[in-house]
């Protein structure tokens, strides 16, 4: 599954006011992204199914672990349109501090450019606790 | 493009950024993130929804914390330098929270295309705990 992004000037000054930032280089007309700017991709234009949905995993029971985004040169500006696409890329289970088991995730997300370049690709570790959210710390 | 990249000189492993704290944090905080980025949970921003869950209130998201870490990182060594950014959830962040933001050089190499610089960086809340706890890298021009 993929899907195209562009990536906007004024998303990115919303973004970045809600992020309670005012550098200047995310107002530029070529404004470039703040660096958790790219979870909007996957929030607004995501088509078909996010691979978490193919492993069962509860979703009251979900959790974010890590999160990593790493790029491959200055980071997406303004007026850029890229391809995403995201993968399961490993799973593992451990026993629970308070009883049950969690499970984990990684899904690896490519973001490229109009020349197929990778620019950009974020890891997300998710985690399905052994009992609800709230039980937890 | 305005420049706002920290002077290189005073990159080294030790340095210490300027700390900075968010909030106190509204739910008016929290929704307008919601917004920006997209992820309307509930859980986040309907009092009666997380109240029904357990939980004494909304609480924030883990994004939004990690976005003000962020802010933090780009406003010290650059928004256009920055390569890597890592973070990993703690703590629960609740309305009324004060997050502070540090941040400390671990290493810095020299190499052809500029400075790679890592930098250690935490979000703690007004309790001493910590909310999100990271890492970045940025390759500052030279």
């Amino acid at each position: 599954m993929s899907y195209e992004v562009p990536i906007e000037r004024g998303k990115i000054r919303e973004f970045a006011r809600a992020t309670q930032s005012r550098n200047p280089a995310y107002d530029d007309a070529d404004a470039v992204i703040p660096p958790t700017f790219l979870t909007t991709a996957q929030n607004f234009w995501a088509t078909g199914t996010h691979p978490i949905m193919d492993l069962g995993f509860e979703l009251a029971r979900l959790l974010h672990g890590e999160e990593e985004y790493e790029f491959f040169g200055p980071p997406p500006h303004a007026g850029q349109t890229l391809t995403v696409s995201s993968r399961l890329a490993d799973r593992w289970e451990k026993e629970g501090k308070r009883g049950g088991v969690m499970r984990f995730a990684r899904i690896v997300t490519e973001y490229r450019d109009a020349d197929g370049g990778l620019v950009a690709e974020q890891r997300s570790t998710l985690v399905e606790t052994g009992r609800a959210p709230e039980k937890e710390s | 493009m305005a420049d706002t990249t920290a002077d290189t000189n005073a990159i080294d492993v030790g340095t210490e950024a300027e700390p900075r704290t968010f909030g106190p944090l509204t739910r008016t905080d929290i929704v307008r993130y919601a917004g920006a980025s997209g992820d309307f949970n509930p859980i986040h921003h309907d009092e009666f929804f997380a109240t029904g869950a357990g939980f004494p209130t909304v609480f924030s998201i883990g994004m939004f914390q990690a976005a003000l870490l962020a802010t933090f990182a780009t406003d010290w060594l650059g928004p256009e330098a920055i390569r890597r950014f890592t973070v990993r959830f703690k703590e629960q962040v609740w309305p009324g929270d004060e997050l502070t933001c540090t941040g400390v050089i671990s290493a810095v190499e020299d190499t052809p295309e500029g400075r790679k610089v890592e930098a250690e960086l935490t979000c703690t809340r007004q309790t001493g705990g910590v909310a999100i706890s990271g890492s970045a890298s940025f390759l500052v021009p030279a």
